[in-house]
């Protein structure tokens, strides 16, 4: 489902027909075909349990496939054991080793190689310097904040040099703020040392700022794999659509389809023209996924002008500082938001009927939910 | 604001917190005071008992008190006068009537050994109070040894009330006839042999525990929830099974016509039975049976602590399996070794039953000479002494341990 693109750079690591099970009944990971390009930074993305660790970990070498095979550049990696994969991975609670100091644990992946002594005090130090620590060097990682143990754990995944750097939801136990700080730093990293990062995370904000792409995990199978903006913009279904960014879901029938567009009769009553993304024909039940943003409140008895007109009941509105949301009930579907310019919030009233619409391009006709 | 007013503000606050305290701690007292109530009657009470009767010396005393307060005085350069002689001959006599003579004789005769037989003998053998002045020539006459300044000296060395003589003989010391401190005759200095003995064979218990238990707390903290309750259980087990039973089973086991000796012998391994008990061999196998469970559990709780990510981050750090576990996993369980091993040690240097059933004559331990002295020959001046030479051992180790778990300060940093 790799969408249509130039391939820049030659693949780092390859899934091929990639195959998981821990019960010998159900699959976790069904059959994954996976290319990581050298210096991007890719994000598995997906709710919990659909794969997206158990993929990292089979590339960390924790796991073993079930079937299929893994490589490491043109080597074969399935029967490496971790220690010999030269992968730099960052836990989610970090596993920073709690008995040894701060410079002792950024000191470990090179004193496990045989680095001299020399050496090693060197880029420690290097170290250090590259995440702010220099002072804390001999402080044991109980005697830190989170950020702080953060930015070690990261220090030690990047001073051997690995060719991939491998993250398990790395950010998980910070604060927003924190958060939102140490994924600029992640990102900044990634940019200046030119490093190939494959990142697992649950938080689809957290893909979308930090991801070169993003494969998005559902049910063990790769949905979609895409850039950040391609994903939001067109997603191939209804999973995808939903899980990227906030969606509004309209159940409907497709009555024709002409070329890219189709004219859906909606559930709730009356119809509209969408684009035709994921449905198999005319008859087909189907799902439309409208971005709040896309969509405008005009008053009764605008004219469409082309454009997808619905009645609607304002429900609530729900006002968030930066813009506000309002709720309306639309064809059934009584949660149907609408992002409000600022200002706007308090010019509708509970109960009042209006108008929506948006545009054919902004409406996607996905398969059925 | 001043400082001042800042620190009068203060107090109100501080006062009021101690009240709110109060009252907590009290409940708090209230709770443990039963079983702090029992515990200074059955444990620190006999504890302390059984110190002070290791210094406690009364008995001659008690029994000849004329003959003590007359050697008071005495330099020890030479025999005492004869203001002590017939003291001692008063003493005697009403002793005799008492019927206590035994006493202060058992005690003399710790001393120096045929003590008894000249006190009883005296004691027999004088028929009344001498002429004044001539009680020294009476007594020499009844036994030569009155006439030598040693026999006075042990007199005065047992005189009390308090003595060291137990606590040096526990440690194969003695003094001799001017009071000093120097080695006890051989045929009396066999407790360090013992005291070695016993710490040998807690050391050798104690390792074979750590060797034994280690894997087994392994296996324990990283089996699935559901194997590793069935393991707990049989791990548990023998806390389960009296510890005389476990022991006889060993015999059972071990003897020469035993179960483990037929089954070798049918096996055509060995032609004649192997001496597997009443032997060194036969105690550490007991004992590292009945004591594993201490050591096992300390370790596995310690091992459980210790999240399965850092081993994997060790591996993804490129370390390959046995460095992993030499720095990363075993530095880690060093308080749970420390704990078990000290447990395992302090438990093995206090055992009876099992060497008593299981060991030959050169196996046994301290606890059985202490258990000998107090039940048979009721020498509980020695029996106490050693008691507390054992414990003084056992405190040094505990705190030598409570030093070394405090320099190591082990802080976790995961929160899992």
């Amino acid at each position: 489902m790799e969408a249509g693109m130039v391939t820049p750079a030659p693949a780092l690591v390859r899934f091929s027909g990639i195959q998981k099970t821990y019960d010998g009944e159900h699959l976790v990971v069904k059959n994954l075909d996976l290319d990581i390009r050298k210096g991007e930074f890719i994000t598995l993305l997906g709710p919990s349990g659909s794969g997206k660790t158990t993929t990292l970990m089979m590339l960390a070498g924790f796991e073993v496939p079930t079937q299929g095979e893994i490589y490491l550049g043109d080597r074969p990696i399935k029967n490496v054991p971790p220690h010999r994969r030269d992968i730099g991975m960052v836990f989610q609670n970090y596993a920073l080793f709690p008995h040894l100091t701060i410079a002792e644990n950024i000191a470990f992946p090179l004193s496990v190689r045989n680095t001299s002594k020399a050496d090693v005090q060197e880029r420690v130090s290097a170290a250090l310097r590259m995440i702010k620590m220099e002072t804390m060097a001999q402080r044991r990682p109980g005697q830190l904040s989170g950020g702080q143990q953060q930015r070690v754990a990261l220090a030690r995944a990047l001073v051997f040099n690995p060719q991939l750097v491998l993250m398990d939801e790395p950010l998980g136990a910070l604060d927003k703020r924190l958060r939102e700080q140490m994924q600029l730093e992640i990102k900044q990293l990634h940019e200046t040392m030119g490093i190939t990062i494959v990142y697992v995370t649950h938080d689809q904000s957290e893909a979308l700022t930090m991801s070169d792409r993003i494969a998005v995990f559902n049910d063990g199978i790769v949905q979609q794999i895409d850039r950040p903006d391609a994903l939001y913009e067109h997603p191939v279904n209804s999973f995808v659509a939903h899980f990227i960014g906030e969606n509004n879901v309209l159940a409907g029938t497709v009555e024709t389809i002409d070329k890219d567009y189709c004219r859906v009769a909606l559930a709730g009553g009356g119809a509209v023209t969408a684009r035709a993304v994921n449905v198999s024909g005319a008859g087909a039940s189907t799902s439309l996924s409208v971005r709040p943003e896309r969509v405008a409140i005009v008053p009764n008895g605008s004219s469409s002008d082309g454009l997808n007109l619905l009645p609607a009941t304002v429900q609530n509105t729900i006002y968030l500082g930066d813009h506000a949301l309002a709720v309306l009930d639309v064809a059934g579907n009584a949660e149907f938001m609408v992002k409000l310019q600022p200002g706007a919030h308090d010019s509708l009233a509970h109960r009042e009927s209006v108008h929506i619409t948006f545009r054919p391009e902004d409406c996607l006709a996905l398969d059925p939910v | 604001m001043t400082a001042a007013s800042l620190t009068e503000a203060e107090v109100p606050l501080k006062r009021r917190l101690r009240r709110a305290e109060r009252a907590r701690q009290l409940k708090a007292l209230a709770l443990v005071a039963p079983l702090l109530v029992f515990l200074l009657f059955t444990f620190a009470g006999p504890i302390a008992g059984m110190l002070w009767r290791a210094v406690d010396d009364r008995e001659v005393r008690q029994v000849l008190p004329q003959t003590i307060a007359a050697l008071a005085d005495w330099d020890g350069k030479d025999l005492p006068d004869e203001k002590a002689f017939a003291a001692l001959t008063s003493d005697v006599l009403a002793a005799r009537a008492a019927g206590t003579i035994a006493i202060a004789a058992k005690r003399l005769n710790y001393a120096q050994n045929g003590f008894r037989t000249i006190l009883t003998g005296t004691a027999r053998n004088l028929k009344a109070v001498p002429e004044p002045g001539t009680a020294k020539e009476t007594l020499g006459k009844i036994n030569p040894a009155w006439r030598e300044r040693a026999t006075w000296m042990t007199i005065k060395n047992a005189s009390g009330p308090v003595t060291g003589f137990y606590l040096l003989a526990a440690l194969d010391l003695t003094r001799n006839a001017d009071g000093a401190i120097v080695a006890a005759p051989p045929d009396q200095a066999i407790y360090r042999d013992i005291f070695a003995r016993t710490f040998l064979i807690s050391l050798g218990v104690t390792a074979l525990c750590l060797i034994l238990g280690f894997p087994v707390a392994y296996l324990l903290a990283t089996l699935p929830p559901g194997r590793s309750n069935l393991l707990m259980i049989f791990v548990l087990l023998p806390f389960w099974t009296s510890l005389l039973v476990r022991t006889c089973a060993w015999i059972v086991l071990l003897q020469s016509k035993g179960v483990v000796n037929d089954s070798l012998h049918w096996l055509g391994i060995i032609d004649g039975p192997l001496r597997l008990i009443y032997n060194r061999f036969g105690v550490c196998v007991a004992m590292t049976h009945v004591l594993l469970p201490f050591m096992i559990l300390p370790l596995y709780s310690s091992m459980k602590a210790i999240s399965p990510a850092y081993m994997r981050a060790a591996a993804s750090l490129g370390a390959p399996p046995l460095t992993a576990f030499l720095r990363i996993y075993l530095p880690q369980t060093l308080p749970g070794i420390g704990a078990g091993s000290l447990l395992v040690f302090i438990l093995a240097i206090g055992y009876y039953i099992t060497p008593a059933l299981v060991g030959g004559a050169a196996d046994q331990m301290i606890s059985y000479f202490i258990a000998l002295y107090t039940t048979e020959t009721a020498n509980w001046g020695l029996a106490s002494a050693l008691g507390a030479v054992l414990l003084l051992a056992t405190v040094l180790l505990a705190l030598v341990y409570g030093k070394l778990v405090q320099g190591q300060q082990v802080t976790g940093g995961m929160k899992n």
